[in-house]
């Protein structure tokens, strides 16, 4: 593929990907080296390109929600809340307040299981192989358990309807996953005690790959990765959709945003997430848990459109709806966190080595059916 | 806190003199109404918008094909003071602003290009706000917009040697799949070209390899 | 010359293990297969859980995931494989050295699935290159991988070395690589490998409803 790199022959030209062990899916960068050091580097996407956008201008909107499940396939729920959001928006449809609960609830559980498969993954680029893997798995897959019981399926749950959800909770979920929730601080404990002060992980996440925070917010970056270098801003609590004004959390903040601040702050908004859960599982109420006067099928949105967004795990997850009044929509766009994320990854490895460079994409935490959808 | 675009429309016209601006309403419960910029002046805009206005966060850039004029000014309703832009079929480009500091948001604001033949053109944003480079290389890419003053603008999700732009409305996809255990709808009449011709003797049956 | 089952029974609880070559060859052949490290996208995730302690691919031999081609004989092709990815993907499959087999994990590497109607999307994996084991699912659970895993273990050790019916890697004449398909204006050329992959023909009875 022709790419803009520098004329020099001595440089060594890397082609990472799009096998490759650490670049979290079929991704690939165009590496130029003089030695170890990084000279250039040019992302290359496209080679999960799904064509979600044009499947969705075929189909009705309902008919898009299994698709979003498989946009960031490792938290399927948040996309489906944010897809529905979205329609709510365009088409002005109200949800209730049980639904709200188990959106919030499932959202920050989707929020955990995102996290900690994040810290095996992240772990795994830097040499330790599974081990940190097979703890993250083992918690993710109670959370799943719980999903299955409840949508069906481990993974793409399809869950979120205009309106509110698919069906209630069945009897005794909400115990179960209090009894989970009441469990997960032992896990976050025992990774901390691991991971903390350990003397790899200092040597090569500290220092490493950071940025101003004005250049983080003009390129475009959201998520646990602009809050790790400081910057406050929560799309939960600037926007406070859904019920999210409701619950008492904070908001962790990093100092420097290099990559070790962005492993840690994912452990502490994990423990907001846990501290939300706690508080959604006993507000929990009553009622319906969908719109009863809301219309699934073969439904006709206004003429309009719509931008809503929300905090996904990864960072902000839009969907940008535009609708000509038939039942499928005129344009959908996606606007994708991990993408938009992946901007700076040139300036941020520039000078560093390539052991770096891994590190590096391992921590802005990407998912390739989002960046390619 | 939402956006108010038509105070924001007016300390525009009042800060840049001799830009074309217009508001244009948005017909459905969102009412999230948005600002059409005349392409020569959207850089300008962008500017204005971040420097002096705190929008410091472009979010998103949304590319959209409209052959058919009308149905745009339906989803965009020209606003007061404004006119109908166009008589023919134009690409669209729509960015979605944020202020990170003062909390507001979404600020959208439109572009069009003249016409949606070979050389369509809009102003990069990228000089302005580093967010645009990859969402409008994949524009170009799909919509075969050409951003003029991008610092590296080929195809980013499909492959160099492809040449068709796949999100136009008007793109037929290559006809690369023949198998279609039971087709309906629109798939009957694309699968018959594959089928054999049936004689009226043959029942549903699956010739054997 | 095969070996009467009731006489190696009789034989083995004396103590003494009669087997014949191709019986050893593939039962070590499939018990320690080693996977190719290659997620395409969400069945990727299914397949790391497989191969976590809940569902532990160990027992079967086959946890020990290799990043290289050169030193691995299965290559689970998990997740859509786009036209962008095509070349690459027979590009490695040609790369890794004979016996090999391919496992389609997944509806889209099978045909496509969910995004067959995809400009990007190629229909099924099994237009480039032979697929020995298909395991349905989007994502097929990690359960489902661990029987597709299973099957292919008892497909290995069915395997004939010699004679007429021999496995496609003990022919000498056996293709090992596959041409790599190349970039086009407006598609892959060519849209499958006509050696391998032919559409199958199915005849209906015209007017017999939609």
């Amino acid at each position: 593929m022709a790419v803009d790199l520098p004329d020099s022959d001595q440089l060594l030209r890397v082609s990472l990907g799009p096998q490759h062990p650490s670049t979290h899916g079929v991704f690939r960068m165009n590496v130029a080296l003089d030695g170890e050091t990084v000279v250039s580097l040019k992302p290359v996407f496209g080679y999960l390109h799904r064509n979600h956008e044009k499947i969705a201008e075929g189909v009705t909107y309902l008919s898009s929600m299994p698709y979003t499940d498989r946009l960031d396939y490792i938290c399927p729920l948040s996309n489906n809340w944010a897809y529905a959001m979205a329609v709510e928006t365009l088409a002005g449809i109200e949800v209730p307040e049980r639904a709200q609960h188990i959106r919030v609830i499932l959202a920050e559980l989707t929020r955990l299981i995102n996290h900690t498969a994040f810290l095996g993954f992240i772990l795994g680029d830097m040499g330790a192989w599974g081990s940190a893997l097979m703890y993250a798995f083992r918690e993710r897959e109670k959370i799943l358990d719980l999903f299955e019981d409840l949508t069906g399926a481990r993974m793409m749950a399809n869950f979120m309807r205009f309106g509110g959800c698919r069906n209630d909770l069945p009897d005794g979920w909400a115990a179960r996953a209090k009894t989970l929730v009441d469990g997960y601080p032992a896990f976050l404990d025992e990774m901390e005690t691991f991971l903390v002060g350990n003397e790899i992980l200092l040597a090569r996440t500290q220092g490493v790959g950071q940025l101003p925070k004005e250049t983080l917010i003009n390129g475009g970056v959201t998520g646990p990765m602009l809050r790790a270098a400081g910057v406050s801003y929560d799309i939960r609590k600037v926007d406070s959709y859904g019920i999210y004004d409701r619950f008492k959390f904070r908001i962790p903040l990093g100092e420097t945003g290099d990559c070790y601040d962005r492993i840690m702050i994912r452990f502490l908004e994990m423990r907001e997430s846990l501290e939300i859960l706690r508080q959604a599982l006993e507000q929990l109420p009553g009622g319906d848990f969908v719109n009863p006067k809301a219309k699934l099928r073969g439904f006709k949105t206004p003429v309009g459109e719509a931008y809503s967004r929300i905090e996904g795990p990864k960072g902000e997850l839009g969907f940008h709806l535009v609708s000509d009044g038939t039942v499928n929509p005129y344009r959908y766009r996606v606007r994708p966190p991990s993408f938009i994320n992946l901007t700076l990854l040139e300036d941020m490895c520039l000078g560093l080595d390539l052991a770096d460079v891994v590190i590096i994409l391992g921590s802005i935490d990407i998912v390739l059916g989002e960046v390619d959808r | 806190m939402k956006a108010d675009p038509a105070a924001i429309l007016e300390h525009l016209r009042t800060a840049l003199p001799g830009t074309t601006l217009a508001l244009r309403t948005n017909p459905g419960p969102s009412a999230q109404h948005s600002i059409l910029v005349e392409r020569e002046s959207l850089v300008a805009v962008l500017q204005h918008l971040r420097d002096a206005m705190g929008f410091d966060m472009l979010s998103n850039v949304t590319g959209v094909d409209w052959p058919d004029p009308v149905k745009a000014d339906s989803v965009a309703v020209v606003g007061e003071g404004g006119q109908v832009s166009h008589n023919e079929g134009f690409l669209e480009v729509i960015y979605h602003l944020f202020s990170t500091e003062n909390r507001v948001g979404p600020l959208v604001v439109r572009a069009r290009t003249a016409d949606r033949g070979d050389g369509a053109h809009i102003p990069s944003a990228v000089p302005i706000f580093r967010s645009a480079e990859f969402q409008e290389r994949e524009i170009y890419d799909l919509f075969g917009i050409r951003f003029m003053g991008h610092p590296d603008l080929r195809r980013i999700l499909m492959w160099d040697e492809f040449v068709d732009h796949p999100m136009r409305k008007d793109y037929i996809a290559p006809d690369d799949y023949e198998y279609e255990p039971t087709p309906h709808g629109a798939v009957v009449e694309k699968a018959k070209a594959h089928y054999p011709a049936a004689d009226s003797q043959a029942t549903f049956s699956r010739a054997s390899d | 010359m095969a070996i009467d089952p009731h006489l190696a029974d009789e034989l083995k609880s004396q103590g003494v293990h009669v087997t014949s070559l191709e019986q050893l060859v593939n039962w070590g052949r499939s018990s320690s297969l080693w996977p190719l490290q290659f997620g395409l996208a969400c069945c990727a995730i299914e397949m790391i859980a497989a191969t976590m302690a809940k569902y532990d691919m160990a027992r079967f031999g086959a946890e020990v995931f290799r990043p290289s081609p050169r030193q691995a004989d299965l290559m689970l092709v998990a997740g859509t494989v786009t036209k962008k990815m095509a070349p690459q993907v027979v590009r490695l499959y040609n790369q890794m050295a004979e016996p090999k087999y391919v496992i389609a994990m997944g509806a889209c590497a099978i045909s496509g699935g969910p995004f067959k109607e995809g400009y990007n999307v190629l229909k099924g994996i099994d237009r480039f290159i032979p697929v020995d084991i298909v395991i349905p699912g989007c994502p097929p659970r990690p359960e489902a991988l661990l029987e597709g895993l299973i099957q292919l273990r008892e497909k290995i050790s069915k395997e004939k070395l010699t004679g007429e019916t021999r496995a496609r890697h003990a022919d000498p004449n056996g293709a090992a690589s596959f041409p790599i398909p190349q970039y086009g204006p407006h598609d892959l050329t060519p849209v499958a490998n006509p050696d391998i992959w032919k559409p199958m023909p199915l005849v209906r009875a015209e007017g017999g409803g939609e």
